[in-house]
């Protein structure tokens, strides 16, 4: 019996145009924590959907548990004790937690004895969590909850985890890893997915890095700093960007309790949300997703109507305006969802640019629209914002998903905002192209305008923010300057460990 | 094995030639329906597309494809404009007889008196009628959030009701020996729709037909309203970003093809059809919907589409008449038109990848 739990050797699993994984090797230990390093596109997924029977490898051998290992289908992979905890839950809101994992599993037992087990598992590994709870009332830390417990009830011997900490408050990330850590002790082995580097650094055991579908290196992150880390990934010295601090200048944008209903049963409302925003100033709002950071963006960029008096502009009430109206006052905003929502998959990257640019560049005239001038500025975008893609005429689906963040970014950028509020600006963007967009951010900021980042990344909220206030259940708390701010305090402010005191374990 | 695969991109090769395989395919399994009738398939199909155009009566036959192929278009083109935006306006046949009501009454109103101002009277009131019509659903969708393709369905039966009371009472002729039916238009100068070349077909219809692909290319192409049915189509939340109100959006799009089906069938009333009668729809509202999608939703290709469905209208005659093919047979026919169409347009957006045995056992 060897030491070793997993061991990949040379697989190779290539796309049409494209090499995912190329010769790629590494092992894990019975009770390691493993990171697994690289940027979007470096081939992290398909390397975890080949342990997990997701996909099929071109070629090379996988060994687990000291025997050859190919499974056909998840299913197999589950049987054989590999776990997974997808960044993106497959939840259904409408259920109970113990009916979402009676779903999951081959053979489920009765509802209670299902019951009992969960809070078992749940007591034993310090995750509280009802099973009778409808999982739509749940947070997103207790829904990632919902799908560890579903893995530990399969007793796995590897636990697959793909950024499991995207969605979490700083307490809610504490009892994660006192869960982890118990979880190591006890012999599981985990394969950590992650870009955070701090955290790897504190919980894991050995990291192999990926950049191109290729093994660039491993390292003992302990040992490693993070910036070092960070440079193996990118494969280039990274740049980290400027900023000058100003004197923030007027009032420009004012929010006075602005509260909006939920769009949907299992939407989050805004509840008394009161803010005032003034020119040259970064207000970084964080939070867990779902807590209305949506709701903000659509109650400022016009797509929802509010009532009269919550929405201040320049001290005129602009409640009443419209999405094109609030554009030619410079209020710009670029939403979350890249496709269908900032951009139209299947249109060209010039009707994209027409989209949200017709009035501000003056690609209109009397209703007719000058292509000739949209395509120039969709070829402006392209170049300023370092997007790569064949030309304007592509669809924006054919981009990746970094590139059409550029492109949606650099599209309200270039139109010179007053006003500019993004929400989540360099989500699955690699950490260069990240590393611009802030810069164009904190360059805009530095012309006089005032800008509302709505981000998950705390790190990147730091960064650049002036002022830093966060959005629980729909509320937002009171902004104070960002230099001050502790993570504790930062944690408080999101919610804390939603209403839990951290791990009893 | 075959699986599909999605295309990263639309295909620009399969968009235009999926029309012409379907159209290829319609001929292959037709003439096996018709050979299975017991009929000369080879022969079938050369009735129904090559003798309308180039056979011994075309010069009967070639003024009908404008005649039949013009409502089509004009109907068309309204309802592609609204598909494209996801608003599926489907009683463009109630909205049709609608027009041809209002537009024939408005017309007999002032029976028998001579003026140049009547036609465009009846044009306008045509016009009207349909959109009204099609106000109806669009009201409706846009007020209480209904779904407008069972609404705008069901106001074609109702149309189809008052037409028939419009035949029987109000608009009977009053000297038609009783028989139901109003005057014929065709005999009152000042509100006949009359052929602008003699023998050609070409009546206003068909001039209003052509202007309405223009229009709709244009608009298409390079006005915002015409970028906001698209967007609204492919993306609402996009649409919405973009500051476009989507209720306005439906009242335009119902509206416009309403009132297209209505100019529609008020030129067909005071035209070729003459009457108001019971058995005036012919299925142009219905048909047309076809050949919105045959053409694309694209106007240049509505108008393609338009001629080629009037096309098997009249070759369907045709090989009734001279193969004895039933007229179900022939309804078929055009059916798999619409079925082939759609099948293939698949490939626009997916592609056929073979799989080896072996992942397909994997994937199981």
């Amino acid at each position: 019996m060897s030491s070793s739990l997993l061991s990949l050797n040379g697989l190779t699993k290539a796309y049409p145009g494209v090499v995912a994984n190329d010769d790629v090797s590494l092992e894990i230990g019975r009770g390691e924590i493993h990171a697994l390093l690289g940027e979007n596109g470096a081939g992290k997924s398909t390397l975890v959907k080949m342990i997990y029977g997701l996909v099929k490898p071109d070629s090379g051998a996988m060994t687990f548990n000291d025997t050859a290992f190919a499974p056909p289908d998840p299913r197999t992979a589950r049987t054989s004790g590999v776990g997974m905890v997808f960044q993106h839950f497959s939840l259904f809101d409408a259920l109970s937690v113990a009916e979402n994992i009676a779903l999951g599993m081959e053979n489920a037992p009765k509802m209670g004895q299902l019951a009992a087990r969960i809070t078992e598992v749940s007591d034993a590994y310090g995750l509280p969590l009802a099973p009778d709870r409808i999982v739509g009332d749940l947070s997103a830390g207790e829904r990632q909850r919902v799908e560890i417990i579903r893995c530990l009830l399969q007793d796995p011997k590897l636990l697959i985890m793909d950024e499991p900490t995207s969605v979490l408050t700083p307490q809610e990330v504490a009892i994660l890893f006192e869960t982890l850590n118990k979880l190591r002790s006890e012999g599981t082995a985990i394969l950590y997915i992650s870009h955070k580097l701090e955290e790897i650094r504190t919980l894991c055991d050995n990291a192999t890095v990926l950049r191109l579908g290729k093994v660039v290196g491993t390292c003992v992150p302990a040992e490693t700093s993070a910036k070092e880390m960070a440079e193996m990934m990118v494969g280039t010295a990274l740049k980290t960007p400027q900023r000058t601090a100003g004197t923030p200048g007027n009032v420009v944008l004012e929010l006075t309790g602005l509260s909006v209903p939920p769009a949907s049963a299992f939407g989050m409302p805004l509840r008394d949300v009161s803010l005032t925003l003034s020119e040259g100033e970064i207000l970084g709002i964080g939070g867990v997703a779902g807590n209305g950071q949506d709701e903000l963006l659509a109650a400022l960029s016009g797509e929802t109507r509010v009532r009269a008096g919550m929405v201040h502009y320049l001290g005129s009430d602009i409640a009443g305006l419209g999405p094109n109206e609030r554009r030619t006052l410079g209020l710009l905003t670029a939403p979350e969802e890249r496709l269908g929502h900032a951009a139209a998959p299947d249109m060209s990257l010039t009707e994209n640019a027409m989209l949200t640019g017709a009035t501000r560049e003056g690609l209109q005239n009397r209703g007719f629209l000058n292509w000739g001038k949209a395509k120039g500025f969709a070829e402006r975008i392209i170049e300023a914002f370092d997007v790569r893609t064949p030309g304007p005429a592509n669809a924006a689906r054919s981009l990746s998903g970094g590139n059409l963040q550029k492109f949606v970014i650099g599209r309200e950028v270039m139109q010179r905002p007053n006003i500019l509020v993004v929400n989540q600006p360099t989500w699955g963007v690699d950490a260069s192209a990240a590393a611009a967009i802030r810069q164009a951010l904190l360059d805009l900021a530095e012309g006089g305008a005032a800008l509302i980042v709505i981000s998950q990344d705390l790190d990147e909220l730091m960064e650049i923010s002036d002022r830093f206030a966060a959005l629980n259940e729909g509320r937002l708390t009171r902004p104070e300057p960002a230099a001050v701010l502790t993570v504790e305090a930062i944690g408080l402010m999101m919610g804390g460990a939603h209403g839990m005191e951290v791990a009893h374990v | 094995m075959i699986r599909l695969e999605k295309r990263p991109q639309p295909s620009r090769a399969f968009a235009v030639a999926a029309p012409l395989l379907a159209v290829l395919a319609t001929m292959i399994f037709g003439g096996l329906l018709f050979a299975v009738l017991g009929k000369d398939p080879v022969q079938s199909i050369i009735t129904i597309f090559w003798e309308p155009l180039f056979g011994e009566f075309a010069f009967y036959y070639r003024p009908q494809l404008l005649i039949k192929g013009a409502p089509l278009v004009l109907i068309a083109i309204g309802l592609a404009l609204g598909f494209k935006a996801g608003i599926w306006n489907i009683g463009a046949e109630g909205q049709y007889i609608m027009g041809a009501i209002c537009g024939a009454g408005a017309g007999l109103a002032f029976y028998p008196t001579e003026s140049v101002f009547i036609f465009p009277l009846m044009i306008l009131a045509g016009a009207f009628g349909g959109w009204a019509w099609a106000m109806i659903p669009a009201v409706l969708k846009v007020k209480f959030g209904t779904n407008e393709i069972l609404v705008s369905l069901m106001l074609v039966y109702v149309a189809d009701n008052l037409l028939a009371s419009m035949s029987l009472g109000l608009l009977k002729n009053p000297e038609g020996f009783g028989f139901p039916g109003s005057r014929n238009l065709q005999q009152y100068a000042s509100a006949h729709n009359s052929e602008l070349i003699a023998n050609s077909g070409m009546h206003l219809g068909v001039v209003t037909a052509l202007i309405a692909v223009i229009f709709a290319y244009v608009l298409l192409a390079r006005h915002r309203l015409g970028f906001a049915i698209r967007v609204t189509g492919e993306a609402p939340r996009a649409a919405r970003f973009g500051g476009i109100n989507s209720s306005r959006l439906i009242l335009f799009c119902l509206g416009l093809s309403g009132a297209l089906a209505g100019l529609a069938g008020m030129f067909e009333v005071s035209g070729p059809s003459g009457q108001i009668s019971i058995e005036f729809p012919a299925g142009y509202g219905f048909t047309a919907i076809i050949v919105a999608f045959l053409g694309r939703l694209h106007p240049v290709g509505i108008l393609l589409a338009g001629l080629l469905m009037a096309l098997t209208y009249i070759g369907g005659d045709i090989a009734q008449s001279q193969l004895q093919l039933p007229a179900a047979a022939i309804q078929v026919f055009q059916g798999m038109l619409l079925f082939f169409l759609l099948a293939i347009d698949l490939l626009t957006n997916y592609r056929l990848r073979l799989t080896s045995g072996d992942a397909v056992k994997g994937a199981v």
